[in-house]
């Protein structure tokens, strides 16, 4: 009897450590409303756990306060256009010409609101990449197939399969799955496979052409050869690390990093705010506003 | 010659200070490299995407009264620094800190506001409260 009791108060202690509590816990008596933004500091040394296996739920957000580090409006974050030399790009001469037919909001080649034609003025989706360098509030949700990836920006959410299924095969103009054509899409097609317990490596290819979307606010081009490498790296319970590779033999004459981003761990009752892209709002905008600051 | 005007009509509204201030739009074109601050009364407060708008009346020295609108940030981006969707009604005197557009009109960039009372919102350094509003810390 005491041998069993002593097996079930150790197995109780081991999946205490193994499962620790969330430290978002609140009193039944007590539902609130968290402030709707991410803004959780970083985590103490002394507080921080260990990261569970292969989950990555939960709701991140980049450094509070940081507003390069959300919503990347220099450009990229390991590339910001500053016109620095160490940021120029390696572009292929298709696309710098793309890159010069482009009028950003922001970076070294910005233009006043009234002569942009960035694709996101009109509300256009931003895709993918572009998503993941704008306005960073993200909700990840999984299953034992897929990850599901909700942005605030828009209300936008993409699938990445985990359930083994291989990349589809990159050609003219969309993607190949089974010996048949599938047309590009916003986020393209996405497959993701865990490296270690706590890495997962994301693939993506099928993305939209270069006349629909841009890889960041500046105005740097993206193709529909686009090859996304993601890698999301839980380094502890309460942080991770996002990177980015892309590769774009139509844009760009090597492969380059786009990112590096840590991310925070947030309290999970956080209802985030609208930031939904309004064409009237930005009508009403462009009336008041942005058309006679520009000069229009 | 018409961003000229613009500040020397900002100096006669009563300029509280003018110093350079580190791009938050890189690379714009959009507005000048200085700010300035100016006390106004609100005529409206739009809180919207993809920016919050903020009309204030600005009375020179002459008494000729100028609708300045200043743009902020988005909903999301400006609430760590205090503002809410109630920040501001009509008839509320407040002090902002404008950085004024390039084209010498009356628009500028929000930096801070300082509310009648004293309540601080905005990103100049050591600013930003949680202003009106909010949920208690």
């Amino acid at each position: 009897m005491l041998h069993r009791f002593l097996i079930l108060v150790v197995g109780l202690l081991g999946a205490a450590l193994l499962f620790p509590a969330d430290p978002f816990a609140q009193k039944p008596s007590t539902p609130t409303w968290p402030d709707p933004v991410p803004n959780r500091p970083p985590i103490a040394e002394k507080d921080k756990k260990p990261a569970p296996r292969r989950n990555l739920s939960g709701m991140w957000g980049a450094r509070a306060g940081n507003r390069q580090a959300t919503n990347q409006s220099a450009g990229v974050q390991l590339k910001p256009n500053d016109g620095k030399p160490e940021n120029q790009l390696p572009y292929t001469p298709h696309g710098l010409e793309l890159y010069k037919s482009h009028r950003p909001l922001e970076g070294a080649d910005a233009v006043p609101p009234a002569r942009t034609n960035d694709p996101r003025a009109q509300c256009e989706p931003l895709g993918m990449p572009r998503h993941n360098h704008y306005d960073l509030g993200i909700q990840i949700f999984q299953d034992d197939y897929k990850l599901a990836m909700l942005y605030q920006y828009d209300n936008r959410w993409r699938i990445i399969w985990t359930d083994g299924r291989s990349l589809p095969t990159l050609v003219d103009g969309g993607v190949e799955v089974d010996g048949q054509f599938r047309e590009p899409r916003w986020f393209g097609y996405s497959v993701g496979k865990w490296l270690d317990d706590y890495t997962l490596e994301v693939r993506t290819v099928g993305t939209m052409p270069e006349e629909r979307v841009w890889l960041d606010n500046t105005g740097r081009p993206i193709s529909d050869q686009l090859r996304v490498t993601e890698t999301f790296r839980r380094l502890d319970y309460d942080s991770m690390e996002w990177s980015e590779t892309i590769e774009d033999p139509k844009v760009y004459t090597r492969p380059w990093q786009t990112m590096k981003m840590p991310l925070t761990l947030q309290d999970p009752r956080i209802d985030l705010m609208t930031r939904y892209c309004s064409p009237s709002e930005i009508d009403a905008y462009n009336k008041i506003y942005g058309n006679a600051a520009s000069g229009k | 010659m018409r961003i000229r005007l613009v500040m020397a009509f900002a100096a006669a509204a009563g300029i509280l200070m003018s110093v350079p201030l580190v791009a938050h739009h890189t690379g714009s074109t959009l507005y000048t490299d200085k700010i300035f601050t100016v006390k106004g009364v609100v005529t409206s407060w739009l809180w919207s995407n993809p920016h919050c708008l903020l009309r204030l009346d600005v009375t020179g020295q002459d008494g000729q009264v100028v609708q300045w609108i200043a743009e902020a940030q988005a909903p999301n981006t400006i609430y760590l620094e205090g503002y809410r969707a109630k920040s501001f009604k009509p008839g509320d005197e407040i002090t902002v800190t404008l950085r004024p557009v390039a084209n010498g009109a009356p628009y500028g960039q929000l930096v801070q506001t300082v509310l009648a009372d004293g309540t601080k919102l905005g990103n100049l350094p050591g600013a930003g409260t949680r202003g009106r509003g909010a949920a208690a810390p």
